[in-house]
């Protein structure tokens, strides 16, 4: 049996008095695409900003690369974050900056290399994303589609072992959410990531997914694969599939 | 690393952090001797150590070193992060001197004309909407009010209090040697009246109210609510900047009076502890002194400054561009334009009034 990167056991994740993730236990195995769905509001985001240290979970243990990394010090958890990229929901590039600035942000201050070095990186991953003509330009002269193919390129410029990525086909079109779904696909491929995806669109979850956490109403209700989702029995993720005309 | 027989040998881990420190290696070898790179002993390679080897075919580009005995897996990493596919698609086109000088020209004339498109329609919306509330959102003008001038109070009299203190205090020391105690009641009244009340008040307005309404408005346009208006067939300038422009102007005279009035009271307190005069040949010196004249050009000049303030942080307001660093940007500079053309027309008032 493989050994999961993530595993996360028992984390209950409270917002004041009202629980948002009960007890919840999951684990991600390596190289392989995982996507966490459920209806909104479900805690999906929730969960991802608990196994980041984004919230501090309220209770439960949750470990990456095989470290306990709740009540870990900082300076530690920045090692564990330097094997990790994230693609942000609205892709939270910073607007001050241009894109090339943007990717080069972790590059630099996680990495002694020089600048020649850090350049051709940047060049690299933008046309990973195909937007190497736009190096010189500000995150407030792209498109939504563009902004988050570079905040995609900014998660990947360590090269990191685990990418997060938060709905990263939320308010784009069909075309460009499929554009993208190829790309991280090619990203597992060639890099062998580890990809953890927050979604709920049925169209993207069909292309890309290997495994599914299906939450509802801060549990989760179901895990397994593609197949074995649309063969359940779980009330919840028929539901759920239905509602979205799935087949 | 080592150099044996033409052959580069690169060990171990090829990633962004073993990086530095094969290149400091690197800077030390004889290049002249390198024709192959030989990549048998290296364990993994990332974007960064693909970025190392085309750095290090580059230096050595006279012989073009040939990389060698490289692993399927490490051959496939290099051929999906090397930058040789990639064509720089940036072109920069260089103007010259005088293209450089008429585009700065152009961009000037547009921003003049802009701020004088955008005065006009806010004082005609401010006026039509005297009469016409349409447009405008129920009591913004009175929010505007409190916002503007009630709220501001506070920090108009302290300060004014503390100015007329310092006035006072610096010019009774020199007026005691001449035994001209009284004329401290003039000098306070004259000042302030005339030049520091009015200005002052404008420059805390300015860095007050200024900067919250560049920042507001700005900020509305980042998030596409200005847009939005717009897509309701509202007019911005009338809905966002219209109550602002009705508020400062009711609110600025009034805030220009209550600073004439402390800084007087705060001259009256060295007055009579200081110089020993009494509050009422203090007071009777005082309305002996001014005028009608100065009187209404101090509080006449007060608006003016006020619809000043107004305009230029609605124009740089509408004018953001970027997200939040451009708020920040426009609003310092909204802050900066307001203040320097609040005294450059002060001294244009007092030129015309005075001389």
């Amino acid at each position: 049996m493989k050994k999961a990167i993530i595993s996360v056991r028992n984390l209950v994740a409270k917002f004041g008095n009202t629980i948002v993730l009960d007890k919840i236990s999951v684990d991600i195995y390596p190289r392989e695409i995982t996507v966490i769905l459920g209806r909104s509001g479900c805690g999906k985001t929730t969960l991802i900003k608990n196994i980041l240290k984004l919230y501090q979970p309220h209770s439960g243990s949750v470990k990456i690369f095989d470290e306990d990394i709740i009540g870990m010090e900082d300076q530690d958890f920045i090692t564990i974050l330097k094997r990790i990229g994230m693609l942000f929901q609205n892709g939270a590039l910073l607007n001050s900056v241009s894109i090339s600035d943007n990717i080069a942000i972790p590059l630099e201050q996680h990495t002694d290399l020089p600048r020649d070095i850090i350049d051709k990186i940047i060049r690299v991953k933008l046309e990973l994303v195909n937007l190497d003509h736009a190096m010189n330009m500000t995150p407030s002269e792209l498109s939504g589609g563009m902004k988050k193919r570079v905040a995609l390129a900014r998660a990947i410029a360590l090269d990191p072992e685990i990418l997060i990525c938060d709905e990263p086909s939320a308010g784009l079109d069909p075309l460009t959410s499929s554009s993208l779904d190829e790309l991280i696909l090619k990203l597992k491929d060639l890099l062998k990531m580890t990809i953890v995806i927050v979604t709920h669109e049925l169209a993207s979850i069909h292309r890309i997914a290997d495994r599914l956490i299906f939450l509802d109403k801060n549990r989760v209700v179901f895990t397994g694969s593609l197949e074995e989702a649309k063969a359940s029995s779980v009330s919840e993720v028929k539901t759920f599939f239905k509602a979205g005309r799935f087949e | 690393m080592q150099l044996l027989e033409k052959k580069l040998f690169l060990k171990g881990r090829l990633d962004k952090f073993t990086v530095p420190e094969k290149l400091k290696a690197f800077q030390k070898l004889p290049r002249k001797e390198i024709h192959y790179i030989d990549l048998s002993q290296i364990e993994m390679i990332d974007s960064a150590g693909v970025a190392f080897l085309e750095s290090i075919r580059d230096a050595l580009s006279e012989h073009d070193p040939r990389i060698i005995n490289a692993r399927a897996d490490i051959k496939k990493t290099i051929k999906i992060f090397t930058s040789k596919k990639v064509i720089n698609r940036v072109s920069m086109v260089r103007e010259n001197l005088f293209e450089n000088l008429g585009s700065a020209f152009l961009l000037w004339w547009k921003s003049v004309v802009d701020s004088f498109k955008l005065s006009a329609d806010i004082v005609f919306w401010s006026i039509v909407g005297i009469f016409d509330r349409k447009g405008q959102r129920k009591g913004s003008v009175i929010v505007q009010s409190l916002l503007i001038g009630v709220d501001a109070v506070g920090i108009v009299s302290l300060l004014s209090l503390v100015l007329g203190l310092i006035l006072a205090l610096q010019s009774a020391a020199q007026l005691r040697q001449f035994g001209a105690n009284i004329f401290v009641a003039d000098l306070i009244a004259i000042s302030m009246v005339r030049e520091m009340g009015p200005m002052m008040t404008a420059i805390i307005v300015a860095g007050r109210s200024g900067s919250a309404i560049a920042s507001e408005i700005a900020t509305m346009k980042v998030t596409e609510e200005i847009d939005a208006l717009k897509m309701m067939a509202i007019d911005p300038v009338r809905y966002v900047v219209v109550p602002k422009f009705q508020a400062i102007t009711i609110c600025m005279p009034l805030l220009v009076t209550v600073s004439i009035f402390v800084g007087i009271i705060g001259g009256l307190i060295v007055a009579v502890t200081y110089l020993d005069l009494s509050v009422v040949s203090y007071f009777t010196e005082i309305f002996a002194i001014l005028t009608f004249k100065d009187v209404f050009i101090g509080l006449m000049k007060s608006v003016f400054f006020a619809w000043v303030i107004v305009i230029i942080a609605s124009y740089y307001g509408f004018r953001v561009k970027g997200g939040s660093e451009g708020v920040g940007r426009v609003t310092t500079l909204s802050v900066v334009a307001s203040i320097f053309w609040v005294i450059v027309l002060d001294a244009i008032n007092s030129l015309i009034f005075y001389f």
